[in-house]
């Protein structure tokens, strides 16, 4: 009986939200009085897998057939479905992402499991309960929900777990195989295509994100969000107007209907925070707001406020970035 | 073809969220409903391949009576009629065993719906239909096209990029923009949603797997610092020495 938790590669490194997610499921295992195992798919080096002993996993089940380098939900769940009957795990561990969250509702229907998706905080076990904490009604709430099944399958918020990285402890790596068929291939993507981050940090994955708004007045103006992202190592985002109008791809649109973020800085410039923007990113924890209307509902929901054109405004934060000592 | 598109009942993004009971349950008093903003998509973008390629969409909302309004409301934007399993939806387990259910009897070819609700958050209802039924979930899709009778040509998200996917029907996915520009119903479809017809059914007997047992809110900020425009620069050493997140 132990704790299985499915870490996510990119470009041979192992995902931050993975990382946390690893973290989550030692420090489930270790509440239990078990040990936690990773299972690991397609794109990341070996290397890398040992070094999840920095985050308390002791084994690595790792398959490294290549089909498995883009992803494909059924073989996915094949793979993981095989570490968790061989290891007999209780608890799933996974990054709340597209492809964790997937994975984690299709397991939870092949296992029988309770699934949670956004979860908060470490479960609660006492009396036979096992109660996590799940963000709800788009972060306006929280929910403590009580995970019913035998088998638990937790995806863990991005960003809500503190990293533990103790140096020098390594993991096991062990390889698995669930001989898969070409059948479990059907659907997998004819083409996959990334995107050309201008900052080079993932929006989902970002620490700190730089946003801009209709007050940026124009896509030649973005030069500013992009700079102030570079001396911050932020990633770049915008509000849904400017995505719509085309100024920004929607990739990078933030908001109710767009991408969720919850990093530890939003700084967000010319953006009046409309409830369906403030939607997408009101669990930051820390947020800077800079708009020349001191009137904009977001200012109710800043940590700081800047009252001024955000063509001005900007240009004196990255001399002040500048400046830092990194 | 037949579209199933699935829909919930939601407290509008502008609502004020409250529980009662000891924070045990949510308070719907004075709360507006609106159809889930991301069915929105999948509710569109169904019409719009039914008025392109013919068949039929069929709204399905597990819910219960107060969420007529709204199944009326996707009615008058276009679909043909509607299904609503008279239940209270307990957990994303149990709205995927209904929908699976009302899926296997009426043969469709493609099930809708949003890439999650806007209350309860949970990106998990289009895989567990697509694993309940055995058949591929694509899951968040931006763009859904028909290649030929059989097969349909959609792009999801992934984080950091995109993929395109093609399957063959039957298919669930869930929807997230930019997939269309979601319709607003007009005069002449609120007059035929009148008479479309909406059946109810009691639920298939289902289990949840989770129980909701408390809410809270989260702690309300201190309130915001200002800075003086003139001295902007300041805000990147409080956000260093103070706030400590850079």
């Amino acid at each position: 009986m132990s704790v299985l938790v499915f870490v996510e590669g990119l470009n041979g490194e192992i995902k931050k939200s993975s990382l946390e997610a690893a973290t989550y499921g030692s420090q489930v295992a270790q509440a239990m009085g078990t040990s936690a195992t990773a299972v690991a798919i397609g794109d990341v080096n070996e290397a890398a897998l040992a070094k999840l002993g920095e985050q308390g996993i002791s084994k690595v089940l790792y398959d490294s057939d290549d089909r498995l380098k883009q992803f494909v939900a059924d073989a996915y769940v094949k793979v993981i479905a095989k570490a968790a009957q061989q290891e007999s795990a209780k608890v799933l561990v996974f990054s709340n992402s597209n492809i964790g969250a997937a994975v984690g509702s299709k397991l939870a229907v092949r296992l029988n499991g309770s699934l949670a998706t956004n979860v908060t905080e470490l479960p609660k076990m006492d009396g036979g309960n096992f109660i996590v904490t799940r963000g709800v009604f788009s972060g306006k709430a929280f929910a403590d929900v009580n995970l019913t099944s035998d088998v638990k399958i937790i995806a863990v918020k991005k960003n809500s777990t503190d990293i533990v990285s103790n140096a020098g402890n390594t993991a096991t790596v062990e390889k698995l195989s669930a001989d898969l068929a070409d059948a479990d291939f059907a659907a997998a993507p004819k083409e996959t295509v990334m995107q050309d981050t201008s900052s080079g940090v993932l929006l989902q994955e970002a620490e700190i994100v730089v946003s801009g708004g209709r007050g940026m007045k124009g896509p030649e103006n973005w030069h500013l969000i992009e700079e102030l992202a570079k001396e911050l190592g932020a990633a770049t985002a915008c509000s849904k107007p400017v995505s719509d109008i085309g100024w920004r791809p929607h990739h990078e649109h933030v908001g109710q209907t767009g991408i969720t973020v919850s990093p530890n800085l939003y700084i967000a410039a010319g953006i009046s925070g409309a409830i369906q923007h403030l939607a997408g990113v009101n669990s930051s924890k820390v947020i800077v707001v800079i708009n020349k209307d001191p009137e904009a509902p977001f200012f109710k929901a800043a940590d700081y406020g800047i009252v001024g054109d955000a063509l001005e405004v900007l240009p004196k934060l990255i001399e002040a970035a500048k400046a830092l000592d990194k | 073809m037949k579209i199933l598109v699935c829909i919930s009942n939601v407290p509008d993004t502008t609502s004020k969220i409250n529980f009662t009971g000891d924070n045990k349950e949510f308070d719907k008093n004075g709360v507006q409903f609106v159809i889930n903003p991301w069915d929105e998509y999948a509710l569109t973008r169904a019409i719009e391949l039914k008025e392109a390629k013919g068949g039929s969409v069929t709204v399905l909302n597990v819910g219960e009576a107060d969420a007529e309004p709204n199944i009326r409301k996707a009615l008058a934007i276009g679909a043909d009629d509607a299904i609503r399993v008279n239940a209270h939806p307990k957990d994303a387990y149990f709205v995927a065993q209904q929908i699976t259910a009302i899926a296997k009897e009426g043969g469709y070819d493609m099930i809708l719906m949003g890439k999650e609700s806007i209350d309860y958050n949970g990106f998990q209802v289009h895989n567990m239909v697509g694993e309940m039924m055995g058949i591929p979930s694509v899951t968040p899709a931006f763009k859904l096209d028909m290649v030929d009778d059989s097969t349909a040509r959609l792009e999801r998200e992934i984080e950091g990029g995109k993929e395109v996917v093609e399957v063959k029907l039957p298919f669930v996915a869930s929807a997230q923009q930019p997939m269309c520009e979601p319709r607003i119903p007009n005069m002449r479809g609120i007059m035929t949603a009148r008479t479309k017809p909406l059946k109810v059914v009691e639920p298939a007997g289902a289990e949840a797997k989770s129980e909701y047992v408390h809410y809270s809110k989260p702690e309300k900020k201190s309130g915001v610092k200002m800075i003086d425009a003139e001295n902007a620069g300041e805000v990147i050493k409080l956000l260093r020495n103070e706030a400590k997140v850079l």
